[in-house]
């Protein structure tokens, strides 16, 4: 056995090389070098075969010698590569056979990984260029993406290079256009009007790619068009019907066809893509349905009032999950869209379930402490709540029973005033959780200050502000934004995770900002930080430049960065509140932070501006 | 760039395991194993990432197909790549399943030296590779009584000889070699998948056609074949051809090796096909089909006095009956039904070949017929008892889903006019040419 690696092998193998009846025969010298590069301790011997290889007659020899040199680089990574070799290399870039040629730009990039990689200069460029038509679709797509480190010198020679690369974005093999577009947009990144018709070009075997016959592909295709869609929002709207999901799709594709459709909506198709996504909330699978629910309540965000409509009968079949998403999905509809309020109330009206998703809990409590007053059973339905509490396991639940309880309250106290005082001494004496606790303790002494203050902090104004927009709505991203993770693995991973976490959830970020409205100390600041699943935190000293508030605000959001709150200006420490969405080009740490990051942030200021 | 390239049974058993680079240790199997099994439902399983490595993966014949890469290479190539690994291993072993992987190994191993080198994806064409394939595939199918039934009495050429077996494009493609002068056959399929979305009040919502002709090559070495497509082809709306009723479709595209020159005229496609299976066009249509879809659906839901749910079906065929009469496998999975499970159901149905079942896990019915000809109708009528049965819950009937299979159709209408191969082959050369719709996802709204 060979790869074995033993005496007797080296010694065959040794003889094996140096043979010249073997040396002409293609085949089997192609096979020993094959072997002998396997065995670290055979190099020194097969430096000088390789050598021959490289200048071998058939094309197969050439191909397994081009890469033996990138072998023995990796085998032995301490060694230089002779120069001479690099040369020999770089000459073969004009070898006949394109696999050679392809090969060699991949042995090159290994042995010069340092230097950063082949080094592609006008000529070399050129040549590949001219040479694509020749390679198959592996070799075009490698040299394709080689090709990106290429600058061209002129604007002649740009357009020059994209009307040759064209027809490849109209090819029907993926690989190959994906490619190609990943090099228009590097190539084109001063130029935002030939990236958008470049776009424009690929969206139809984008789209034939997302209706193949092979699932995996189809999926992948299926997230590359989301990231297409951040920028050009617009582009797939009359291909809706498309992205409609298959009976038999596995869950995952149907869901990224279901966030794709919410994207597409427009007013022409509104309707009928409501009735498709009426049809998903019923799925079989769990997740599909409640993804599906979701995407109704975003619909509704801008559209009319159909939404409210099917999400109100959904709750009629009397389904733990979909109830559950429905409450969140109209808790998180009502926040941005108020006037829906009285509809909902007239849904939760007649409600008598049993939720046990914790999820769901939560909405209907916030609905309830928020409509209190215009629902007759409201304090009836947190009474149920109030005792069980001893049993409930969840924090979340529990603290915003207290929320909710104390909105109530505040509307309606003769009913609510006995059960809210069991609750809150239920939550100081007994229990565990120190977030419950301190929220029960805070509001207990809130108490003390006076209705009215009370009334401040839980019901003034912020109930859904519209300046937070930004926070919601997503506006059109520039596709330099995206253009890197274009054609790589990333838009697939992020598939996966954003479905966990998706930002916008208005309800959370009220009460951030609630806490905000409060006179509000580090501690409040950090406490509500928790609410958010937190990735990232840190501390940073910095100086800051000198100038007033206002103008410190205008400057931050002009790269971004808005201003949630700030002391008055003659306190001391300052304090300013700030947040901003993370986007993937601008964060060190893109790979471990899902998309769509919001970042808080405290800046204190010790000194006198 | 590719580190390693792994296939696993469904069970988890290791059946190819090659790594390129040295990279990653052969550990990554079983951590791949692991993350794949223990994924829910709603995780796309696509690609996953453990300690810097990627794992991407495919699943085809119940396999799982899996390539790792440290480096952020393209989706798209290593995808695939794995389609077309996956199409040359059936190419050369015949069939795609766990034991026909097995009992190949070898030869896949040796496959896969050549398509892959350094990580490096170098070919994946049957030309160039056959130089380089000495194995022999071991074929995985036991001896079928089925093929016996093609031999009439004393030999004789019967009316079934005429029409391939359906398992005859399912051998590898080096079997000839050993074989007495093996058999020269040509196989061009044009395959369609239909996805049709019809409404409650019977509109056609959404209809889709892809489809492809794909040719699977049986002959050591073909010289040119051309493939004549309807003369009334034509692609795009403005384009029309010929009074008669055109044949349309809005995107076509072509393999790389097909010369088109007289296309444009003709309708006439030239290629010389290599050995194995290929895709040599793809085209689309939407929206705007031709006929009508191929099967329509009247149902009724009520509630009967004794708290019952009753279905009534009833299930139309639109076919010409002179085109689809022969073998028509349609077995629709019905209503979507998501409350509780039922206690049990009782059915009607209109022929006894016919048959029916609860499935409690997808919250179905399974209606299943064997054989459907065209202009027929079917009816069926189910009763299913649910506890708890409200008004509301007659609304969530779901929708029902068929998914069958037409053979000798295309919704489209196109049809193959001619098939040469020139210079005329020495010794017998069959070639067939074979017309199938599969149903995508055809889904009736009640």
């Amino acid at each position: 056995m060979p790869y074995l690696g033993g005496e007797e092998t080296v010694r065959e193998l040794r003889r094996a090389l140096s043979n010249p009846h073997i040396q002409t025969d293609h085949l089997r010298y192609r096979n020993t070098i094959h072997r002998v590069i396997r065995l670290p301790g055979l190099c020194e011997y097969v430096e000088q075969p390789l050598t021959a290889g490289l200048k071998d007659k058939a094309a197969c020899v050439r191909r397994v010698a081009v890469l033996g040199w990138a072998k023995i680089h990796a085998l032995l990574p301490n060694t230089e590569i002779d120069a001479a070799v690099v040369n020999e290399l770089y000459g073969l870039l004009r070898d006949p056979d394109p696999v050679v040629m392809v090969n060699c730009l991949r042995a090159l990039e290994e042995i010069l990984e340092e230097e950063g990689g082949v080094a592609i200069n006008k000529p070399i460029a050129h040549h590949l260029l001219n040479r694509l038509k020749e390679c198959d679709v592996w070799g075009q797509s490698e040299v394709l993406s080689v090709l990106q480190r290429y600058r061209p010198r002129s604007e002649d020679e740009l357009f020059d290079i994209l009307s040759l690369l064209d027809p490849a974005l109209l090819s029907h093999h993926v690989p190959i256009m994906a490619a190609t577009l990943r090099l228009f947009l590097s190539l084109c990144s001063m130029l935002p009007a030939v990236c958008v018709s470049a776009l424009e070009r690929a969206r139809g075997p984008l789209l034939a790619a997302a209706g193949s016959s092979s699932r995996e592909l189809r999926y992948a295709a299926l997230c590359h068009i989301q990231l297409l869609l951040r920028s050009e929002p617009g582009l797939m709207g009359e291909h809706y019907k498309r992205f409609y999901c298959g009976y038999a799709e596995p869950p995952y594709i149907k869901q990224s066809k279901i966030q794709v459709l919410v994207e597409l909506v427009n007013d022409d198709n509104v309707a009928v893509v409501l009735d498709e996504l009426k049809g998903y909330c019923t799925d079989v699978n769990t997740e599909t349905s409640q993804a599906a629910i979701n995407a109704i309540g975003s619909i509704g965000r801008s559209y009319d009032d159909r939404c409210l409509g099917i999400l109100t009968g959904l709750l009629e079949l009397k389904q733990e999950h979909i109830t559950s998403a429905v409450l969140q999905t109209l808790r998180d509809l009502v926040w941005v869209s108020p006037q829906y309020g009285d509809a909902v109330c007239s849904a939760l009206e007649k409600w008598e379930d049993q939720l046990q998703d914790t999820q769901g809990r939560g909405a209907l409590l916030w609905l309830l402490g928020v409509y209190g007053d215009r629902l007759s059973g409201a304090p009836y339905i947190l009474e149920d709540f109030i005792d069980g509490v001893r049993s409930e396991v969840s924090a979340e639940v529990k603290t915003e029973l207290l929320t909710a309880t104390l909105r109530v309250f505040l509307s309606r106290p003769a009913e609510t005033q006995d059960m809210m005082g069991r609750l809150l001494q239920h939550c100081i004496e007994e229990e565990l959780d120190m977030c419950v606790r301190d929220q029960a303790l805070l509001y207990y002494r809130l108490l003390h200050c006076g209705i009215e203050d009370v009334r401040r902090v839980l019901q003034c104004g912020r109930r859904s502000d519209l300046s937070l927009g930004p926070l919601i709505g997503r506006p059109p991203e520039p596709i330099s934004q995206w253009a890197s993770i274009f054609n790589t693995l990333e838009p697939l991973m992020l598939g996966a995770s954003s479905n966990g976490f998706q930002f916008g959830n208005g309800p959370e970020l009220e009460k951030a900002l609630n806490m905000l409205s409060f006179p509000c100390t580090r501690v409040w600041f950090l406490k509500t930080l928790c609410l958010f699943v937190v990735i990232f935190q840190a501390y940073v000293m910095c100086p800051v430049p000198r100038c007033s508030p206002e103008s410190l605000q205008v400057a931050l959001q002009l790269v971004n960065i808005q201003t949630l709150a700030f002391t008055a200006p003659n306190k001391l420490p300052w304090k300013m509140y700030l947040y901003t969405h993370s986007s993937h080009t601008l964060t060190p740490h893109s790979s471990t932070t899902p998309p769509n990051t919001l970042i808080l942030a405290e800046v204190l200021q010790f000194t006198m501006l | 760039m590719i580190s390693q390239v792994f296939i696993l049974s469904s069970k988890g058993d290791h059946l190819i395991y090659k790594d390129f680079r040295g990279e990653a240790g052969c550990d990554a199997v079983n951590k791949f194993y692991e993350m794949v099994t223990t994924l829910t439902g709603d995780q796309p399983p696509v690609v996953m990432k453990h300690k810097e490595l990627h794992y991407v993966h495919i699943r085809q014949g119940g396999l799982y197909w899996v390539a790792t890469t440290k480096a952020d290479s393209s989706p798209f190539t290593i995808i695939e790549f794995l389609n077309r690994l996956t199409a040359l291993i059936k190419d050369y072993c015949g069939c795609l399943s766990e034991k026909s992987v097995r009992m190949n190994f070898a030869l896949i191993y040796e496959v896969l030296d050549e398509v892959v080198d350094f990580g490096y994806i170098q070919t994946t064409s049957t030309d160039i590779l056959k130089n380089f394939i000495q194995t022999e595939a071991v074929s995985a199918k036991p001896l079928s009584l089925f093929d016996l039934s093609n031999v009439g009495l004393f030999g004789a050429d019967t009316q079934q000889n005429k029409v391939a077996p359906s398992v005859a494009a399912t051998r590898p493609i080096m079997s000839s070699r050993g074989e007495q002068g093996g058999k020269n056959e040509i196989f061009v399929d044009v395959i369609e998948r239909i996805s049709v979305v019809i409404g409650a009040n019977g509109v056609l919502m959404k209809a889709d056609i892809e489809g492809e002709i794909r040719v699977k090559c049986y002959m050591p070495s073909c010289s040119e074949m051309r493939i004549g497509l309807n003369e009334e082809f034509s692609i795009g709306k403005s384009q029309l051809r010929g009074y008669g009723a055109a044949v349309r479709v809005d995107e076509c595209s072509f393999h790389q090796a097909v010369r088109l020159d007289e296309f444009d005229t003709y309708r006439i496609l030239k290629l010389c096909p290599s050995q194995g299976e290929q895709t040599v066009m793809q085209y689309q249509l939407c929206d705007d089909l031709p006929t009508a879809p191929p099967f329509r659906l009247f149902s009724s839901i009520e509630r009967d006095t004794g708290g019952r749910l009753l279905i009534y079906l009833k299930l139309r065929c639109d076919l010409p009956p002179k085109r689809s009469v022969l073998h028509l496998n349609n077995n629709p999975a019905l209503p979507l039904f998501s409350y509780s499970l039922f206690s049990s159901l009782s059915q009607e149905l209109s022929s006894p070949d016919q048959s029916a079942e609860l499935q409690p896990q997808n919250k179905a019915v399974h209606w299943e017929i064997p054989r459907f000809p065209g202009g027929a109708q079917l009816s069926a009528l189910f009763k299913l008892e649910v506890p708890g049965l409200s008004s509301a819950s007659l609304q969530e009937v779901g929708s029902i889903s068929l998914s069958f299979e037409l053979p000798k159709y295309t919704c489209t209408g196109l049809q193959i006019r001619f098939l040469r191969l020139s210079p005329i082959q020495p010794g017998a050369s069959q070639r067939w040419v074979r017309y199938v719709t599969h149903s995508d996802s055809y889904t009736i709204r009640i």
